[in-house]
């Protein structure tokens, strides 16, 4: 990744990058415990600054009366200092259920509202789970935007998540 | 069970100690009192999302951060500020041995402040070879305690301790001073710190940053270690100080000065103190 900073740098101040597609693959794992709630979970692109460029998804409780579900979406504790504090959820094409066990695919054109704003440049996608009664955990994989080419890496979490991965294509 | 003559004649002396000590123990002073204890307030959460949260507040004066193993902080100086700077209402209100508690509903998104604000005066003095010690208003002074009384000291005491709490955005609508006693102006948000990044805070005295005043800062939970591991800085010439939090957790901040600026004449000495608890999140 390192290596297409420098090639980069000359393109930071341009507009919106051209298209290129991305997908998020999140990896929810089986956890032998007690009780089980399946986690929260945001997902965000971030700048090297840690401040955030989109929120791509946050998966909670949305069933429960009353917005009750909001309670604990402070436990997601970097995306709620970073960005998630500043929004009103529910927030259309963003705010989703809670997954179950496995791994959930997440697909975003490049044209896609939250995508194609982004200046080139160096960023990385931010995966945080919180879990009730259970623990915190957050990935980040860094990529390039726009891509130079088809790009794939993987971020493996420990506890709250499974692997992470991100395509990138062009 | 003893016979209920033995038990009255039991019971009596212990209550009357138990009541003595309470009296004689500065249950109100202790933010400003020259002792060693702590007072605190202790809110169940200090970040808050979604709506209609309520927080519970505990209060107490103790030895241990933030352990209620002492006495209850007295709430009548209890003040609860929504938002926009208009009171709020502290509800449940309880006081009980160890220890005082109240629920706030966090009835709207932005910073809450809590505090417990104390002003009076303290008189001490012998009076026919037996001290006395008094504690009211300048008013009541002027009444209650003999102005060439033998060995007269008067002192005056403001004490300040606060909690902040917010839900959703932070705001800093109840982050002004009154210009009264010590305070504490946040340059870092009280509920957006972090463990290992720094934060700054400004001390103003009477409204003016104050410097050279010596803060201590120590982490809850000391029952439970050796070491106090107390934090002390001193601040810079704008009355600033910076501190990087070692680790997570509730934390107790601290100063107080003395000197003679006094409201009433008769004080020839002012003690102005200042404490919050702030947290520290990972």
């Amino acid at each position: 990744m390192r290596k297409f900073l420098t090639v980069a740098a000359g393109g930071l101040a341009a507009g919106p990058a051209a298209a290129a597609d991305i997908a998020i693959k999140v990896e929810i794992p089986r956890l032998t415990v007690a009780e089980y709630h399946r986690p929260y979970v945001a997902v965000w692109i971030e700048r090297p600054d840690q401040s955030v460029a989109a929120t791509l998804a946050v998966w909670y409780d949305l069933r429960l009366r009353n917005n009750e579900g909001t309670k604990w979406l402070k436990d997601l504790r970097q995306w709620w200092r970073r960005t998630g504090r500043e929004l009103d959820m529910p927030v259309d094409g963003i705010s989703g259920a809670t997954r179950p066990v496995g791994a959930h695919t997440l697909a975003f054109a490049g044209d896609h509202p939250t995508l194609e704003p982004l200046p080139p440049g160096e960023y990385r996608l931010a995966v945080e789970a919180a879990r009730e009664v259970g623990g915190r955990e957050m990935v980040r994989i860094p990529f390039r935007w726009p891509p130079l080419k088809a790009e794939s890496a993987t971020a493996q979490g420990k506890d709250e998540l499974g692997a992470v991965t991100l395509d990138i294509e062009p | 069970m003893n016979p209920p003559a033995k038990e009255t004649a039991m019971r009596f002396p212990l209550m009357a100690a138990v009541l003595a000590v309470a009296l004689a123990l500065p249950i109100v002073t202790l933010p400003i009192g020259a002792v060693a204890h702590r007072a605190w307030l202790l809110p169940s959460a200090t970040v808050l999302s979604g709506a209609d949260q309520w927080v519970t507040v505990d209060a107490a004066v103790s030895n241990d951060l933030f352990f209620f193993e002492h006495n209850p902080l007295r709430l009548d100086g209890l003040s609860v500020t929504a938002p926009d700077g208009s009171p709020a209402a502290a509800e449940n209100t309880a006081t009980g041995r160890y220890r005082s508690t109240f629920d706030v509903k966090i009835a709207r998104p932005g910073t809450w402040k809590i505090a417990v604000v104390t002003d009076g005066l303290f008189a001490s003095w012998r009076e026919d070879g037996q001290p006395r010690r008094w504690r009211g208003t300048a008013e009541a002074l002027a009444r209650e305690v003999p102005e060439n009384a033998e060995n007269l000291r008067v002192t005056q005491s403001q004490g300040r301790l606060e909690a902040f709490v917010t839900a959703g955005k932070p705001t800093d609508g109840v982050l002004q001073p009154t210009g009264k006693g010590l305070e504490l102006m946040p340059i870092t948000h009280p509920n957006d710190l972090v463990a290992g990044t720094p934060a700054s805070f400004r001390f103003l005295l009477d409204g003016a940053p104050r410097a050279g005043l010596e803060v201590t800062i120590i982490r809850g939970g000391i029952r439970y270690r050796d070491n106090l591991g107390a934090l002390t800085a001193t601040t810079d010439a704008e009355g600033a100080v910076s501190v990087t939090w070692p680790e997570p957790g509730m934390y107790w901040i601290e100063a107080s000065v003395r000197d003679d600026r006094t409201a009433t004449a008769r004080a020839k000495e002012r003690r102005a103190s200042y404490a919050a608890t702030l947290e520290v999140l990972p």
